[in-house]
């Protein structure tokens, strides 16, 4: 009945979205280097310890050795203990903090979010103005008293940091839902029977994914910098090593011995900053407006 | 025999920010199985309404079924509860979009936003709803349906997602399929296959088909019974060939001759195209009592601004509302 043309038999195999994606992340040439270095980082914190197995909390050699000298590649801190397994071992702390607080943000704002932008409403007036409750928030403070009332262990320290992060999440959510329950196909499904629980995460969802993806990947970093600046005030685990606590416990000798400051410093930076990288080349690989260039 | 479908004094009301009118206003119709219907009309007359009030998908707060009744196989639609008219939809009424473009998700396969419509109303497994949907695009006359069940949307022309559309709409073998402008979108040759794939698809599966439509064309070529909406009101109804052969509203007259006749014979002198002067009325004139098409009509009267004209019948079913029917 219908002609097939030579073309349309040798249509190009399937691509799905995510190959696509994935073509234009591997053109960002600044996101893949940010993407191996923060790979370096995640498998440095993962075998690290293996490899040089020094506790970090042990003095092992004078305070205050230099980078390189007496052995020590990033030199001792106040009290003689080994900044490079500091530096090992706080990488842990701070990425799982960071992934953990990220996803209990993205869990908690798509979720308001969702239900919010699909049903409309008074479920979107009351959701909405709780999120506006949280967002005026002063986030700081309000996670540093809770990390004080209950306890400065991991876990709260994740959900203190979490609880506050969730709303940009929760606005992008509802802001996509928003549009795309409009759309054509949304109103297709809809006439075919679906669920609005089907329609909610089946249908709707995977189509808001692209700007909620960026701004999570986005958040791990700001999470990393929160929990930093929780330890950096000392509302940190004693008992676990973390690049802000290491920065907080050596403040006093900032002018004496600045490497034990910077060292520490740098290493939050660069992780941020890469994660800042790979967040921009997912928004750049996930954005259709952008994929046309 | 009842009829599949029996919309009794219809009346949609739409609630803008001027106020509410009645979008759909006092529609009567009936659709026997297997048959075809056709309701055409320009732009805002009613005709996407009725079909999405029919589903009982009308956009909440802003409208709603003011009056009426929908018997669907002895059940009243407007009603059921909304759990009940989801396991209709798809199921025993489903409904194609006019744009193809833009009516299949973008990020599933073709594939399995087929076989999801299947899983949700016949309870099948993946594996075996799968296989119906390869089934269905084979149904449907996608080439080399096996390798094309995999691809995604924008991997596929107008046409093509037109037609998984209908295989999507067709994938529970519902009684009735509502087909809102199905080829309004696309190229003259594919709307020709599209009518081919309908006609052929309907004489196998017994499926009633209501076409919406603007398309005069289209009816002559799908439909047996056409209703001719204008602002909201049924201004004619009858067997297509009575009406295209002997409209008795002005409003059916200028839309037939609207459409050239390009199989006409050269040799023969054509008459010259026509177009209905102005616009459809505004939100706030619909409702009113009196005949909505008196300001475009050649015919009107006084009578026609006084009063709203009743539904005259003629011979087999032919009906119009006009109070100057015998001059058409």
């Amino acid at each position: 009945m219908t002609v097939q043309t030579p073309n349309e038999i040798e249509t190009a195999k399937a691509r799905s979205p995510f190959s696509e994606a994935w073509e234009m992340f591997r053109k960002n040439h600044a996101a893949m280097v940010a993407l191996v270095v923060l790979f370096a980082i995640v498998v440095g914190a993962v075998i690290g310890p293996v490899l040089y197995p020094i506790d970090p909390f042990e003095m092992v050699w004078m305070p205050f050795s230099p980078p390189g000298a007496d052995g020590f590649l990033l030199g001792t801190d106040y009290l003689g203990r080994d900044l490079l397994s500091a530096l090992i071992n706080g990488a842990r702390v701070s990425i799982v903090i960071g992934l953990a607080a990220a996803f209990m943000s993205v869990v908690i704002g798509v979720s308001v979010g969702a239900l919010a932008g699909f049903y409309r409403g008074w479920v979107e007036e009351v959701l909405m103005r709780i999120t506006e409750f949280f967002q005026v928030l002063p986030t700081l403070l309000f996670s540093m008293v809770i990390v004080a009332l209950f306890g400065a262990s991991l876990p709260m320290i994740t959900f203190a940091i979490g609880i506050v992060s969730w709303t940009a999440v929760a606005r992008i959510t509802r802001s996509e839902f928003l549009r795309i329950r409009e759309l054509e196909y949304v109103m297709s499904s809809r006439a075919s029977g679906a669920k609005n629980s089907t329609l909610m995460f089946r249908i709707i969802l995977p189509n808001a994914l692209p700007p909620i993806i960026v701004q999570a990947a986005l958040m791990v970093g700001s999470a990393i910098l929160f929990e930093a600046g929780l330890s950096f005030l000392g509302l940190t685990d004693p008992n676990v090593v973390s690049w802000g606590q290491v920065i907080g416990s050596n403040r006093q000798y900032i002018l004496d011995a600045s490497y034990t400051v910077t060292i520490p410093g740098m290493a939050i930076f660069v992780t941020v900053l890469c994660i800042s990288l790979v967040g921009d080349g997912l928004n750049d690989a996930l954005n259709p407006k952008l994929r046309q260039r | 025999m009842a009829p599949l479908l029996s919309v009794q004094n219809l009346c949609i009301e739409l609630t803008t920010r001027e106020g509410t009118a009645p979008v759909v206003d006092d529609l009567s119709f009936e659709l026997k199985a297997g048959e075809t219907l056709s309701i055409v009309g320009e732009s805002g007359c009613g005709k996407s309404i009725t079909a999405l009030g029919i589903l009982g998908l009308l956009p909440p707060r802003i409208s709603r079924i003011a009056s009426g009744s929908i018997l669907f196989a002895g059940e009243e639609l407007t009603k059921l509860t909304e759990s009940r008219l989801r396991e209709i939809r798809g199921n025993e009424i489903s409904m194609i979009f006019q744009e193809p473009m833009t009516s299949l998700n973008p990020v599933y396969s073709v594939g399995e936003q087929i076989a999801e419509v299947i899983r949700a109303h016949q309870g099948l497994s993946h594996k075996a709803a799968w296989g119906v949907a390869v089934e269905l695009l084979d149904a449907v006359r996608i080439p080399n349906p096996q390798s094309r069940v995999k691809d995604y949307p924008f991997h596929m022309s107008g046409g093509q997602r037109q037609r998984v559309m209908i295989a999507m709409a067709l994938a529970c073998k519902p009684k009735i399929l509502i087909a809102d402008e199905p080829t309004t979108a696309l190229d003259v040759t594919v709307q020709a296959q599209i009518f081919d794939l309908l006609r052929d698809l309907r004489s196998q599966t017994g499926t009633a088909i209501i076409m919406i439509t603007h398309d005069m064309g289209a009816v002559a070529e799908m439909a047996e019974r056409m209703i001719v909406m204008y602002a909201g009101r049924k201004v004619e109804h009858g067997q297509v060939d009575q009406v295209i052969d002997h409209p008795r509203h002005p409003y059916t007259k200028g839309l037939i001759s609207c459409v050239p006749h390009i199989t006409a014979d050269l040799n023969h002198e054509r008459q010259a195209l026509t177009e209905v002067p102005g616009i459809v009325p505004g939100l706030g004139e619909f409702g009113k009592n009196k005949c909505l098409f008196a300001s475009r009509c050649a015919q009107s009267s006084d009578k026609c601004l006084e009063d709203r004209p009743p539904e005259v019948a003629f011979n087999a079913g032919h009906q119009a509302a006009c109070w100057h029917t015998e001059a058409v």
